[in-house]
């Protein structure tokens, strides 16, 4: 074996042993999984509880429209009159009375009804309501206008805006959010990544320092191939916890489809979606998310996760590796995570808005070729179709810095790694660079 | 002798710091070479230079007459001041993994470890953590990882911290024997007494600079200011130094007697023999100490150091 082989099997075997790897590797699809139940189970417990809400209808005109919904019961308090609804209303808990007052024309009553709740009530409630009234006064309107109503019904036009791109294929909305979906979830993942790992190349570095091993280690390989094998090394741990996990979300989809009879869904896809959707009108909803999903590029998404999850991890490692490398303990480190944390939360954050408001505007573009972020940005446009040239300049640029980042970091390692006691500044940093 | 190192006017700046200035050192073959100097003389930096981890500005180094190459990492071993082991790691592992970084394949490691570990009596530490051992037992497997290459060249930079004297004395007998069984040993320490015991041959670094360098002997040879301790029982004491003093150039000495004695230092010139002072004192009184003072080498150091101040 090299000796670069023999350090990236050390790095492998130190991280995959270590005891938060397979605490964290194991233990966090089960609080992925605990996370979900437990927010589906609020969900359904919040949708659950029937709302009781009382209405005093002095028009008389809506009690055959306030029907009783999943969610809702109407109960009829008009015999009482609104002074003694509202006490009764206060007395028996319930969720709130709405009063329609009896007024001389329909434009008075439009601005005249009132919705009286202890709590500000649920939107989607108060706006079903209004729109129960609306519709009501509206026909009625046409009514005393002299409208036929089937006439009006009959010329009433719904509008449906069919995507579809110049070479003829037909995509739906569903497929802007599936898109986003992907690329958003590969942005993101990307990221944590990032974070994690690279964090464990620099606690590596800073480890080899504080236990003094690290001259021991360079009299007999370059601090490259050192630096190279750690970040090398620790990828592979990284890559073998991610292989664990698709295979777990296998295991658990399996269990899932036998136990609760979910149907399985393509992986990759939020367990979060594929819940919702097993609730709702399932074959047809499931039929179309596949339909959508087997039009992503999606070879061209796996290839190009593949290459700018390990292009932007190495490009991160690196600078994560040199900053271990120039401080004597963890702490020293924060000082320097800036440059790391800025770029990657510009990513997200440029993901998540420009992207998903325009996927080929000038923002995302740009971003998704400054190689600092272009690994996070370029994951995210990718579902929404990318012209192969901006795919190949964009790796190119990523490539090339990735080749100056490990050599500028190779230097900072090299020089970092002996130096002990002090805690260097930017200024001294880039004076090793000179050495 | 040949030489196994030499370097050839090396220079290194760290930015504006001068770290080593226009040094050369040549090292002989099966020799005991020791590299001094005050702390942050330079002689790290020089250590490491040799073992490649820095390059030098200028200079050239040259290991068994080649230029230093990578493959030469092989055949150097070293142990450095500012020296650790994983803390996590298994003693065994640990040791395999650095012997295989200098070359040796799994199953020549496995046995020449086992050879090493038996012969300090320390197999049953195979399978510990090094966090669980003490800081000498730790040192001692290091000891052991850095001559089980067998190299031709040996770097020792404070090789006995951390030991207890029986311990010390142990890798002391080892170094020895590994220098007749044809190593040359390279060996940077504070403590004069043991360059003393065991090296024979010394540079001296100063502040970048090499100040002092040859064989100990000559050195010594060279450093002797022909002075003599002398012990003379005598009934007036006084008289006699009186005498004395008139023909030499005598000092009051101390030095620890189990009679009462006059004790002194003579200087001689370089004409007088020691002979022809024996012959003056012979009857003068009863000589029970003569003795030529050879400058250990904590006097050479502190020496040369204050006069290059």
């Amino acid at each position: 074996m090299t000796n670069l082989q023999l350090i990236i099997k050390r790095e492998f075997i130190a991280r995959v042993r270590n005891k938060t790897f397979i605490v964290m590797t194991f233990l966090s699809p089960l609080i992925i999984v605990g996370m979900i139940a437990l927010i589906t189970w609020l969900a359904t417990l919040n949708n659950d509880e029937i709302k009781k809400i009382a209405y005093v209808d002095e028009t008389g005109l809506f009690a055959n429209d306030l029907r009783d919904t999943s969610q809702i019961r109407y109960v009829s308090y008009t015999d009482l009159g609104i002074e003694v609804a509202k006490d009764s209303v206060i007395a028996q808990k319930l969720y709130g009375l709405l009063y329609i007052p009896k007024k001389g024309s329909n434009k008075d009553l439009v601005n005249s009804v009132q919705f009286y709740a202890e709590e500000s009530p649920n939107f989607s409630i108060l706006s079903r309501i209004e729109k129960v009234i609306a519709t009501k006064l509206t026909k009625q309107n046409y009514r005393s206008q002299g409208l036929d109503l089937s006439v009006i019904e009959a010329a009433h036009a719904e509008v449906d805006i069919q995507i579809e791109n110049f070479s003829g294929e037909k995509t739906s909305k569903m497929a802007n959010y599936i898109k986003m979906g992907f690329g958003g979830l590969a942005g993101y993942l990307l990221m944590m990544f990032i974070i994690i790992y690279g964090n464990m190349v620099m606690r590596s570095v800073i480890e080899e320092k504080t236990n003094r091993i690290i001259e021991i280690i360079i009299s007999s390989v370059k601090p490259m191939q050192l630096m190279l094998g750690k970040i090398l090394g620790t990828s592979f741990a990284g890559v073998l916890q991610f292989l664990i996990w698709v295979l777990l979300g296998g295991v658990f989809l399996i269990v899932a489809n036998v136990v609760f009879g979910v149907t399985p869904q393509p992986t990759g896809i939020d367990p979060s979606i594929a819940l919702d959707q097993a609730q709702g009108d399932i074959m047809a909803d499931v039929a179309a998310f596949i339909a959508e999903v087997k039009k992503l590029p999606l070879v061209l998404l796996v290839i190009s996760f593949f290459i700018y999850f390990i292009g932007g991890y190495f490009l991160y490692s690196s600078i994560y590796a040199a900053i271990g490398a120039a401080v004597d303990s963890e702490t020293d480190s924060q000082q320097f995570m800036l440059p790391i944390i800025i770029p990657l939360m510009l990513g997200i954050y440029v993901g998540f808005f420009a992207v998903i408001e325009n996927p080929h505007g000038t923002v995302s573009t740009v971003f998704s070729m400054i190689p600092l972020t272009s690994p996070i940005v370029m994951l995210m446009r990718i579902p929404f179709g990318v012209p192969w040239w901006q795919i190949l300049v964009s790796i190119l640029l990523l490539i090339g810095t990735i080749i100056f980042m490990v050599w500028l970091a190779g230097k900072i390692y090299r020089i970092g790694i002996l130096m002990y006691g002090k805690k260097p500044t930017y200024k001294e940093l880039f004076k090793w660079l000179k050495y | 002798m040949a030489n196994l190192l030499e370097v050839q006017q090396v220079s290194k700046q760290f930015g504006e710091f001068v770290a080593l200035n226009n040094v050369s050192i040549a090292v002989p073959k099966g020799s005991i070479f020791g590299l001094l100097g005050p702390n942050g003389a330079g002689k790290t930096t020089l250590i490491r230079i040799i073992n490649q981890i820095t390059l030098p500005d200028t200079g050239l180094v040259f290991l068994d007459g080649q230029p230093l190459q990578p493959h030469h990492i092989k055949d150097i071993g070293y142990l450095p001041e500012e020296r650790g082991l994983y803390k996590s790691m298994k003693v065994g592992e640990q040791a395999l993994y650095l012997a295989q970084l200098k070359g040796l394949s799994k199953q020549e490691a496995r046995e020449r470890l086992k050879y090493w570990f038996d012969k300090f009596e320390i197999s049953h530490w195979w399978g510990k953590k090094i966090q669980e051992l003490s800081k000498g037992m730790a040192q001692k497997v290091q000891f052991i990882v850095t001559v089980l290459h067998r190299p031709k060249l040996l770097i020792f930079d404070e090789p006995f911290s951390g030991f207890d004297p029986i311990n010390a004395n142990v890798i002391k007998d080892e170094i020895l024997q590994l220098r007749d069984e044809g190593a040359t040993v390279i060996f940077s320490t504070h403590r004069m007494e043991s360059v003393e015991e065991l090296c024979d041959h010394i540079a001296l670094i100063h502040k970048s600079n090499k100040i002092l360098e040859g064989n100990l002997v000559d050195i010594k040879k060279e450093y002797k200011s022909n002075t003599f301790e002398v012990g003379l029982l005598s009934d007036d004491q006084q008289k006699l130094q009186e005498i004395i003093g008139q023909k030499f150039n005598a000092k009051p000495a101390n030095f620890k007697t189990i009679q009462d004695q006059l004790k002194l230092t003579i200087d001689l010139d370089k004409e007088i023999s020691p002979n022809d002072l024996i012959h003056f004192l012979s009857d003068k009184g009863q000589i029970v100490r003569f003795n030529e003072i050879i400058p250990t080498v904590n006097e050479i150091f502190i020496k040369t150091i204050t006069e290059n101040d």
